[in-house]
């Protein structure tokens, strides 16, 4: 800039300023589609779900006053008449506008029952009047049923009222805080074992695309270009096949009476059929199936670009072709086997169709949990700690790759 | 000048169209009950009034229902609800209060309040369409298979599969039966830890013969292709496929466990009063007695009574008193924690 202006003229140097600001503002307005696109169907989505993991304002919304009553309990027995009859009012309101029903949800979270009882409750003070309700409020809960004389039942009101909390993230990895706000494990252990599950599965089909595809990628990469283009084809047209297609084309061909069993029966290999459907092995292999486009085309990609006199030449040079091929060949290719792995390996952590379809029990990944509370039990909140988790898990696998072997080595062509 | 405010009145009529046209989004669960819903609800109310109804497909839970109530845009009107998420959805807000004074009475002239079956009208956010029923069902080709639930669960004198849908709902309360457990005391056991130790005990002896599935749909093809030797399933998916496609499937009404689906309005919607008039104009004699098709009881007694016989036997209405009513209180209260305990059930 100053450039500019020391050999022009003041006047010049503000119109070519002005230019160069018009051609980043051209510049710019190309990208804008693209970057609105990325806030509303990215940046936005996972925020809310990062936000919606620690916060949970139902509760301190619905029964404000209650909460502020119960500051002063002790958290042993029950509380004082006040803190009782509070909450008969807010329950009575809340019967009235049919919201009694998210606090049941809220309060039953913590302790399994206490919807119905809550409910019911609400239902029993929506007709009494208020004048009873201020003098006779504490009664009249504890008339419409014992558990509100039980101090598990206000820890757990208590407790669900924080706004900003960790709860979810504790349930996420089997973990709970007892009364005394140890944390301790859970009665269910299961988070832990399906990330764990979810993981092993991950890595063992992102090693089955590397078998199966590296091999493949390397035969068309240096085959002729017209059975190059032609295997090509089978690898992509799979790829272009509906998702929902080629899964279901596997249970077909793996059910009891599918075409894999019939097959080997009438070869007299097996006399029972085999059970291949609805498991571990059913999902590893419809994924890997699924993926394998992810792991060639990249590798494909990148082996093209390597120039075969390297190979050549460390052969004549002395080298066994094993030992040319791990000094040489492998490290060129390995941006292409990198980008392959990692796409396979994510894309796989976080599938979600082809193991509810074919996954059976024991072919479940931990998507299909977060499924589970999204649609089935409606906590969402742990729905969203769980992804966050899964995101994380997914950043530091990011990391450690990026420190190991490096995303300068990334090629996807 | 002139350009633009074209474009603006285009605009104005383009976004202010679907309110004149008076549109209904109706919503249910698609398949052949929807086929039949089409045919004996929303085509003649079509006819009849004119309006417009747009007929879209679920599969069912609570979710969808809250997304739209908590984003504020509704976008359905007139919701299929299974009673055992009706409890929640009422409760939570996402649903209207029905006022069932307003039903019609029945074609035979008695009064709704007398006509409807009581659970039909039990919760004040639904009005009672059809009474269905999981039970379990064999495949004949192989020979009798069980007849009791109790069967149903030995291994030994019945062997091979038993598809079961992935889930704790009607696994758990079978089990218990199974073991012994009287079904009037079934839920009740069940919300005790003991209760829920001795299911999952239950289920443990067949575990290793169990093949879950996640859709209704999957039933019959298992019991078909021999993926199981009986299963669990909707009584009107096994009945289709013995009508239409002459299955050599046999149902065993023992221990079904029925509910109902009633028509709910969402919460907010801006059609209420269209929507109140679909499900008055839904829930008459006639439309209900077409529910027959797919063998799903209508909840009407005036539209039973317009059912020929040869039908009746092959309706959960039938076997009521061979059957559990499913207890929509109970998985409202116990669906999530046992849902988690179901999850880690099947990690063992």
């Amino acid at each position: 800039m100053t450039n500019i202006s020391q050999t022009l003229a003041p006047e010049d140097a503000r119109n070519a300023a002005r230019e160069v600001r018009r051609q980043r503002l051209k510049a710019f307005l190309f990208v804008v589609p693209l970057l609105v696109f990325l806030i509303f169907a990215f940046v936005a989505p996972i925020t809310t779900m990062l936000y919606r993991s620690i916060y949970n304002p139902t509760v301190a919304n619905l029964v404000p006053e209650t909460l502020t009553a119960l500051e002063d309990w002790s958290g042993e027995g029950v509380p004082d008449d006040a803190v009782l009859i509070q909450f008969a009012t807010d329950m009575k309101r809340m019967a009235n506008d049919r919201t009694s029903g998210q606090l049941a949800d809220e309060i039953n979270r913590a302790l399994p029952g206490m919807s119905s009882v809550t409910k019911s409750t609400a239902r029993d003070l929506r007709r009494v009047e208020d004048t009873d309700i201020a003098t006779n409020g504490a009664a009249l809960l504890l008339e419409a049923d014992d558990r509100w004389g039980e101090a598990a039942t206000w820890r757990a009101i208590r407790d669900a009222g924080a706004i900003y909390s960790a709860s979810y993230y504790l349930t996420s990895v089997d973990l709970e805080r007892d009364r005394d706000g140890n944390i301790v494990q859970r009665d269910t252990q299961i988070y832990v074992q399906l990330y764990t599950k979810t993981l092993k599965m991950a890595l063992i089909i992102t090693g089955l695309t590397i078998i199966l595809g590296y091999p493949l990628a390397f035969f068309m990469a240096h085959a002729s270009s017209g059975l190059a283009n032609f295997l090509m084809v089978f690898v992509l047209l799979p790829f272009w096949t509906s998702l929902l297609v080629r899964t279901t084309a596997w249970i077909a061909l793996l059910q009891t009476g599918g075409v894999v069993n019939s097959t080997l029966q009438w070869l007299g290999i097996i006399d029972e059929p085999l059970e291949l459907l609805y498991n571990e092995f059913s999902t590893i292999l419809a994924m890997t199936h699924i993926l394998l486009p992810f792991m060639v085309l990249p590798l494909y990609a990148v082996m093209r670009g390597i120039d075969s006199s390297f190979m050549r030449a460390a052969i004549s040079m002395g080298s066994s072709p094993l030992g040319a091929w791990s000094k040489i060949y492998l490290p060129m290719s390995l941006p292409g086997l990198s980008a392959g792995a990692l796409l396979v390996f994510i894309i796989s952590i976080g599938y979600y169709i082809t193991p509810a379809l074919v996954g059976g029990t024991d072919g479940q990944m931990i998507s299909n949990i977060i499924a589970f509370h999204m649609q089935v039990s409606n906590n969402w909140e742990l729905a969203a700690a769980l992804g966050s988790l899964l995101l994380l898990l997914i950043l530091v696998l990011y990391w450690l790759f990026d420190r190991f072997v490096g995303t300068d080595n990334l090629k996807l062509g | 000048m002139r350009k633009h405010l074209t474009l603006l009145a285009t605009t104005a009529a383009l976004t202010a169209s679907p309110l004149v046209a008076q549109d209904l989004t109706v919503t249910s669960f698609g398949g052949a009950y929807g086929a039949a819903q089409m045919e004996h609800m929303i085509a003649p109310f079509m006819a009849e009034t004119g309006v417009n109804v747009l007929f879209e497909d679920y599969g069912g839970g609570i979710a969808e229902m809250k997304a739209q109530v908590e984003a504020g845009n509704i976008l359905w009107d007139v919701v299929d609800v299974e009673v055992i998420d009706l409890e929640r959805a009422c409760a939570e807000g996402y649903l209207e209060v029905i006022d069932q004074s307003v039903l019609p009475a029945g074609d035979d002239g008695v009064a709704a309040a007398d006509d409807f079956i009581p659970d039909a009208l039990a919760n004040e956010c639904g009005v009672g369409n059809i009474v269905w029923s999981i039970v379990f069902a064999t495949n004949t080709t192989n020979g009798p298979g069980p007849q009791t639930i109790a069967e149903f669960f030995d291994v030994e004198a019945f062997p091979g599969n038993r598809g079961l849908r992935k889930r704790p709902q009607v696994n758990m309360e079978w089990a218990l039966i199974a073991d012994g457990v009287a079904p009037e005391d079934v839920y009740e056991t069940l919300a005790t830890e003991e209760g829920q130790a001795r299911a999952f005990a239950k289920l443990d002896t067949i575990k290793e013969n169990i093949v879950w599935y996640d859709s209704w749909s999957q039933a019959p093809v298992l019991l078909n292709d021999g993926g199981a030797a009986m299963v669990q399933s909707a009584n009107g998916r096994i009945f289709a496929a013995i009508q239409d496609d002459g299955a050599p499937f046999e149902i065993v009404w023992d221990s079904h466990v029925y509910d109902l689906d009633v028509w709910a309005i969402m919460k907010g919607t801006e059609n209420l009063d269209l929507a109140m008039d679909f499900i008055k104009f839904a829930t008459r004699t006639v439309p209900l007695s077409g529910m027959q098709d797919v063998a799903y009881g209508p909840t009407r007694l005036s539209a039973q009574a317009l059912l020929p016989e040869s039908i009746k036997q092959d309706l959960p209405t039938a076997h009521l008193e061979q059957g559990l009513k499913a207890d929509g209180i109970f998985w409202a209260d116990f669906g999530e924690s046992l849902g988690e305990k179901f999850n880690e059930w099947l990690l063992q």
